[in-house]
């Protein structure tokens, strides 16, 4: 494939004229081979518009191999058209229909193109049609219905009942059972990619950090990286490193433990909600104790971390994690050895691993199908290039094999990080710079959050500044895995499965 | 049931102290900020430069306060003072306020709406809505009901219809395609009503401020009575937040001090 796409590495950059432009069906055949036949994953597909006055759009994909630990770059000129993928790669039906959203662009041949945020259209979308573009009403829109004796709908949200942030569920259902359910979001969309263009200034990093609030360390890693290979002069010390990969860790620790504590609650096993509850708050204050703020704000930033750690802080939270992991593991026992939460779990909500990679899910949701996909493993970044907690895996595709792996996962993170903890002997430096990117560039960093694959694309203006910052966050691959998870399904086993993948509303709307 | 029992032995009885016994913070919190105006060097714009939601507010050209309804308590002020003017208290997490002007100046705050302390002085149910969070706020707000903080001790519970609603507590810039839902939840609460608007997006749309598909927080949609600053606020600012909103400061313990500045 060496003449029609560039290959990088993840955190890297290269010359944006160096990513071979090709006609509309040479573009649409590479990626349909790359996906179809060599097994790459659709990691980003956006639309990069000439000039903000909107003269041109070029369509630009980033693809990676879970294996081959490389990006594949390839773009492609287009007027206000571009023939669908979709029928022959469903991997690309979420990415079209933000094309289409954001940039006004025709999709011919898409299934459903339907708004996925109902937001206006970007600066720079073709320029023609958007003077059509429909006035859009969040929500308003040809959903799907189910016609017949037995059928009716079941409509939930925007607003949920618990604390939680809103969307809205649309099920057909036959009876009790679902025959399918339609997602439909964008209640959350806070217009960060409109924002983010002609940076890095003072708004950029506070804006990442919020971009999905409870990945804040995935998200300011991946944006610092992006800076970093744009900006030869930001090299972060290896201590740098390992303090986002520890500050990794534990969001990914109280994520889990939070979630799998939810899970129980949604099956009533109340004993293990209400411990699970209180430990994941354990793992927040330790993010806390190492920067100030229990979401990791403020720790990471281009060239390295704001913070100082010392080994005696190091010191303190190894011991506060030994205490805690017997509780977490306590709390988890009980619930993987109770039958009637395992009976709920056990086979229900499955996806399968066919599914799974055809719609490219990504983190946990993926592993647990039996997708080997990680990329601490697969596009080593930052600490992990040295050493990564271990690749859990799954197979059932179900509930019980989501929360399972996540299990696994706090086993394999916890080991990691009291390794880690217990080897750091030096403080390390704080760092504070302001980035200076290079002109015309496009860099691409790839970090696994906790619910998966999250890509952050940049591309640099002449002057150095943003002219395009494209966050793909793993709940936009996710999303329509629950779907699919539904199908078939009782109504009554959804917030078990919801649960199970918990996605974020705000990382998807941006 | 017998390792369940078991389990319940070890992991012991865990509701913190606070309050009224002061919270567990962190070292390095950032609580409240003061600007000592008088330390500033002449002519030093620093902070005014770099602070990412213009929560410095210039008076005649020189940074004067922090509006700590903006604040996200990055902290990059105080890293590029060339000074010692801007400090963090790391102990003051009482920041609430009672009205927008009273987190620019905690001196000019009003009081807590009589009719509400009257009413729901012993039992408060909260509708809460997130309207463009990013999720911090949200679950920060919501940790206040695990065993942790426990926190239907003080009557204080959350609620799924806005028709049992004392209260609605809002979280994020209020996105525009939020708005609807949020207006017809407020529109679904019996009367009397109350609002919070919780961390920095609610009260002033925070760095979201200047987006064009936010509406800049609560302040222009519905005025609220309380608010709880913070990018996220910490939980024990917030049920501080709740318990002198109710009128219980004994239960909240003793009164924040005014800054020194
Ligand atoms: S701590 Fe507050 S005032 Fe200071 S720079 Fe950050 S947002 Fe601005
Ligand atoms: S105030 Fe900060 S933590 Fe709260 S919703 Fe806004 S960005 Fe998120």
């Amino acid at each position: 494939m060496t003449a029609t796409t560039l290959t990088i590495n993840n955190a890297t950059a290269a010359p944006l004229q160096e990513v071979p432009s090709l006609p509309v069906n040479d573009f649409r055949d590479t990626l349909q081979e790359l996906v179809q036949q060599q097994e790459h994953r659709v990691s980003a597909f956006f639309g990069l518009p000439a000039s903000p006055a909107g003269r041109g759009l070029e369509l630009v994909a980033v693809l990676s191999h879970p294996e081959a630990g490389k990006c594949e770059l390839v773009r492609t000129a287009v007027q206000d058209s571009f023939p669908s993928l979709t029928p022959d790669c469903p991997a690309f039906h979420w990415f079209e229909r933000e094309l289409a959203e954001q940039y006004c662009l025709e999709i011919p041949g898409h299934p459903w193109l339907k708004p996925i945020r109902f937001q206006p259209p970007l600066p720079g979308a073709c320029s023609r049609k958007t003077a059509t573009a429909p006035n859009l009403t969040v929500g308003d829109t040809n959903y799907f219905t189910l016609a017949g004796e037995a059928c009716h709908e079941v409509a939930v949200g925007p607003v949920h009942a618990g604390v939680i942030e809103p969307g809205h569920f649309r099920f057909q259902c036959l009876g009790e059972d679902v025959y399918s359910l339609e997602i439909s979001l964008g209640y959350q969309h806070r217009g960060l990619e409109k924002m983010l263009p002609g940076g890095p200034d003072r708004r950029t990093l506070p804006l990442i950090a919020t971009a999905s609030g409870d990945s804040s360390i995935a998200s300011t890693t991946a944006y610092a990286q992006l800076c970093e290979s744009l900006d030869p002069g930001l090299q972060p010390e290896s201590g740098a490193l390992l303090l986002r990969g520890i500050a990794a860790e534990l969001e990914r620790l109280a994520n889990h433990v939070g979630d799998l504590g939810a899970l129980a609650g949604d099956v009533a096993f109340l004993t293990t909600a209400a411990f699970c509850g209180r430990l994941r708050g354990e793992f927040l204050n330790m993010t806390a104790e190492i920067c100030g703020n229990r979401f990791g704000r403020n720790l990471v930033c281009p060239g390295g971390v704001n913070m100082t750690f010392t080994p005696a802080q190091a010191g303190k939270i190894l011991a506060w994690l030994q205490r805690v992991l017997p509780e977490v593991e306590n709390a988890l026992e009980l619930m993987f050895e109770s039958a009637t939460v395992l009976d709920r779990f056990e086979g229900t909500g499955t996806v399968s691993k066919a599914a799974a990679l055809e719609l490219g899910l990504v983190g946990p949701a993926a592993r647990a199908c039996g997708v080997a996909l990680d990329l601490r493993h697969s596009h080593p970044y930052g600490c992990y290039k040295v050493s990564a907690p271990a690749l859990a895996a799954g197979t059932s595709g179900d509930v019980l094999a989501r929360a399972w792996l996540r299990r696994q996962e706090i086993a394999a993170s916890a080991a990691w990080l009291q390794k880690q903890l217990a080897g750091w002997q030096k403080e390390n430096c704080r760092h504070r710079g302001t980035p200076r990117l290079a002109p015309g560039m496009i860099a691409v960093s790839m970090v696994e959050a906790w619910r998966g694959e999250m890509c952050h694309v940049a591309v640099t203006a002449a002057d150095g500044t943003f002219r395009r910052y494209k966050i793909v966050d793993p709940s936009f691959h996710n999303w329509f895995g629950l779907a699919m998870a539904m199908r078939g399904e009782q109504i009554s086993h959804f917030p078990i499965c919801n649960k199970s993948f918990n996605l974020s509303y705000c990382g998807h709307d941006l | 049931m017998f390792t369940v029992l078991k389990a319940r032995l070890k992991q012991g009885y865990r509701t913190g102290k606070f309050p009224p016994a002061p919270p567990n913070l962190p070292e390095k919190f950032q609580g409240r900020p003061a600007l000592a105006a008088s330390q500033c060097r002449q002519g030093c714009r620093a902070c005014l430069e770099v602070c990412p939601s213009a929560a410095i507010v210039p008076s005649e050209g020189r940074p004067a306060r922090i509006d700590t309804g903006r604040c996200l308590f990055c902290g990059e002020c105080a890293a590029v003072c060339p000074g010692e003017a801007i400090r963090f208290d790391p102990a003051e997490y009482r920041l609430s306020a009672f009205s927008r002007q009273g987190l620019l100046d905690p001196q000019q705050d009003s009081v807590p709406p009589a009719a509400l302390q009257k009413l729901c002085r012993r039992s408060l149910s909260i509708r809460q809505v997130s309207a463009g969070g990013c999720a911090a706020c949200e679950l920060d707000f919501n940790v206040l009901n695990t065993l942790a903080w426990d926190l239907s001790r003080f009557g204080i519970s959350v609620t799924a219809s806005p028709r049992h609603a004392d209260c609605l507590l809002i979280t994020g810039p209020v996105s525009r395609n939020m708005l609807i839902g949020l207006q017809k939840t407020y529109a679904a609460m019996p009367r009397p009503k109350w609002v919070i608007a919780c961390g920095a997006c609610a009260i002033s749309g925070g760095i979201y401020r200047d987006s064009s598909e936010c509406c800049g927080g609560m302040e222009e949609i519905i005025k609220p009575d309380l608010y709880i600053p913070g990018c996220p606020p910490h939980p024990a600012s917030i049920l501080d937040g709740l318990l002198r909103l109710l009128g219980r400061d004994r239960d909240a313990g003793p009164a924040p001090l005014p800054p020194k500045s």
